[in-house]
């Protein structure tokens, strides 16, 4: 178990810079997930972590000593990959006891064995441990990747995508696994991932990654109700925040090109919002809903039937906003509707940066 | 205006199917195999029952097995296949060591890798009799390089009946360790990276790396490379021919020249190349059964 801590790290390959100015803390214990889109830097962050990589500026704490010099091995920290890394030629058994085997920590025979299907019963692959390693299926690769992680008992749980070379249904699946594996073992997790959803249901926290800089850390509920800037807001969430240019007249929020009105309530958190300052209104599609007394008039684009709920695209102009609505709202594309939304969930944004006015104060 | 290509009836218009086509292509080499390979291969096996001789023009008498009996029990002959087994050995051992140590040498990013390489590549392309009458030169007891860089006075390197066949398998790992090398350097980078990755997070030592990962997965190409190396090293004849005229240098394939060419046993040295066929043939099958395994694991 171990607290890791990143102070301003860089890292340039070449000509290209993975990460600038990168500070990370993740406390003993955690469940952090790193966020961020393909190339934002999170593989790279791991690697730094891991010891595969050296970073071009900055340091690394493990429990608080700096790990400069210290190899992968020395760092014991354990790394579960997208591609599995299974190693080949080899069954199940085998690849779990690899990481046990080696001369200088060899562990006696019947701890190796207990340890294995100590593993392998909480990954349920039991009843794969014979198998070669290529005839198995994805999710058995996956878990088998992660079992031999479990085995050593590292200070630490890297785990680069692991879930998403799997198909949906595994994947929710293994999504809870993980989870209640990490509690179970008490272990510090570090977990990267593109994906928002596995973010927002496994993380104790979250750090959202953007051309390798951290944009926001806390908790999914932070990151999804309190955006620090507009590419937090439109990357968390699915379907994203409905981000609207406008400013504010009288205490109404007036929508800038498109000429309609809501009314604003948030005044206490609105911070330096004055009046006629260009802002961006964020508002989650949950808190917009359709009412036939509202105040402002659409006309349905899309509708997206997800079972228990719709995911509606409405046409104001020519923009558009989403709105999820009950799955028994009954409407048909082109139809006229009228919308408004919930005041005291709209977040404000500085026009120019992009930036909450909640977190600029 | 645009015509649609069809390329069948293009081919039926000069009067060629595919079949006829495909004949063209087959049958030269057909004929070529027939005439220059499988014929003498027949008609070399009925020789061997006989006790023809290519320099009389006596007729040739059936005579049986008499020759593959009297071959098979003959010891001098034993020992020819021995001096040849020692010489295999020695040279496919040592092109395997030097020729797979260079290739985890070279298996790295290093300045001028490409350059280096074709370089290390170089003995392989030369003519064999070529190298044969260099390294003879350069292991002369009098005035040869090697004695004068060691400083080794006038020691015998092919003189010496039991140094010379050494130093004939020397020149032949010096030559052929490039052959190996190159496949093993297929086969080093053909390992994927994140395997290396994984056993030095799961803190795997060099040795425990190597011989967990890197071996298993290099070993079937390495054994390829073994396999084309044993067999040429079974049937190895020039090199040692211009190397060295010791009778401890003898390997079968110069036995064989000498009854052919030198006593005009015909009939027999068929029969004796015969039995050498067989033994190559029965060694490939061996290395093939056991590369399946290795594979298959």
């Amino acid at each position: 178990m171990a607290h890791i801590q990143l102070k301003n790290i860089s890292k340039t390959f070449g000509n290209h810079t993975a990460l600038t100015g990168l500070d990370l803390d993740i406390a003993d214990g955690e469940f952090f997930v790193l966020l961020g889109e393909t190339g934002a830097g999170k593989t790279t962050t791991l690697r730094l972590i891991a010891g595969l990589e050296k970073p071009s500026e900055g340091q690394v704490f493990i429990d608080g000593v700096d790990v400069a010099d210290w190899g992968a091995a020395e760092r014991d920290v354990a790394l579960v990959l997208q591609q599995y890394s299974l190693y080949p030629r080899y069954t199940v058994r085998e690849n779990l006891e690899f990481p046990l085997k080696p001369k200088i920590r060899r562990l006696p025979d019947a701890e190796i064995k207990d340890r294995v299907d100590r593993a392998a019963r909480t990954l349920r692959i039991e009843h794969l441990l014979d198998r070669k390693t290529d005839r198995l299926s994805g999710g058995e690769m996956q878990r088998v990747s992660i079992g031999r992680a479990i085995v050593r008992k590292p200070r630490v749980f890297l785990m680069d995508e692991p879930l998403s070379a799997l198909d949906a249904k595994l994947r929710e699946a293994l999504r809870t696994e993980l989870k209640n594996l990490q509690m179970q073992l008490g272990a510090t997790f570090l977990f990267v991932t593109h994906d928002q959803i596995e973010a927002m249901s496994m993380g104790d926290k979250v750090g959202v990654l953007n051309h390798g800089r951290i944009v926001q850390t806390g908790t999914p509920h932070e990151i999804y109700n309190n955006p620090r800037d507009t590419y937090v807001a439109s990357f968390v969430g699915s379907p994203p925040m409905n981000l609207i240019d406008g400013k504010l007249v009288n205490g109404r929020a007036v929508m800038a090109p498109l000429n309609f009105e809501l009314p604003f309530s948030g005044g206490a958190k609105a911070g330096g919002a004055t009046d006629g300052r260009p802002l961006v209104f964020g508002i989650r599609p949950e808190d917009v809903y359709l009412e036939s007394g509202a105040p402002v008039e659409a006309r349905v684009h899309d509708v997206e039937n997800h079972g228990v709920e719709k995911i509606l695209t409405l046409r104001v102009g020519d923009t558009t906003l989403r709105a999820t609505v009950p799955a028994r709202t009954d409407v048909a594309i082109e139809q006229a509707v009228r919308f408004a939304w919930n005041p005291d969930k709209v977040v404000l944004f500085d026009k120019g940066s992009g930036v909450s006015l909640r977190h600029a104060s | 205006m645009i015509t649609p290509l069809n390329t069948s009836s293009r081919a039926a218009s000069r009067g060629l199917s595919d079949i006829s086509i495909r004949n063209l292509f087959i049958i030269p080499t057909i004929v070529f195999l027939i005439v220059f390979n499988i014929f003498p291969l027949i008609y070399s096996l009925g020789y061997s029952f006989t006790d023809f001789r290519a320099s009389t023009n006596a007729p040739a008498n059936f005579v049986g097995l008499k020759n593959y009996r009297e071959l098979l029990s003959d010891p001098y002959i034993w020992n020819n296949f021995a001096v040849t087994a020692k010489y295999v050995i020695v040279s496919v051992l040592g092109q395997v060591v030097v020729g797979f140590g260079t290739a985890m040498l070279l298996n790295r990013t290093i300045p001028l890798k490409g350059l280096i390489t074709t370089l290390l590549l170089l003995p392989m392309m030369l003519s064999m009799a070529v190298v044969g009458l260099f390294w003879k030169l350069l292991y002369d007891p009098s005035w040869g390089v090697i004695n004068y860089v060691l400083d080794l006075g006038k020691f015998q390197w092919l003189g010496d009946p039991k140094m010379a066949l050494y130093a004939v398998a020397f020149t032949d790992i010096w030559m052929w360790s490039p052959f190996v090398m190159l496949l093993s350097l297929a086969g080093l980078s053909a390992v994927p990276k994140h395997l290396y990755e994984a056993a030095a997070i799961d803190r795997a030592g060099p040795f425990y790396t190597f011989f967990r990962i890197t071996l298993p997965l290099v070993a079937p190409i390495l054994m390829i490379a073994v396999i084309f190396r044993t067999m040429e090293a079974f049937k190895t004849f020039d090199l040692a021919y211009v190397l060295s005229t010791q009778p401890s240098t003898e390997v079968i394939s110069i036995r064989l020249y000498k009854m052919a060419f030198q006593e005009w046993q015909t009939g027999r040295s068929c029969a004796l190349a015969y039995i050498v066929l067989i033994m190559v043939l029965a060694i490939t099958n061996i290395y093939v059964k056991y590369l399946n395994k290795v594979k298959e694991r």
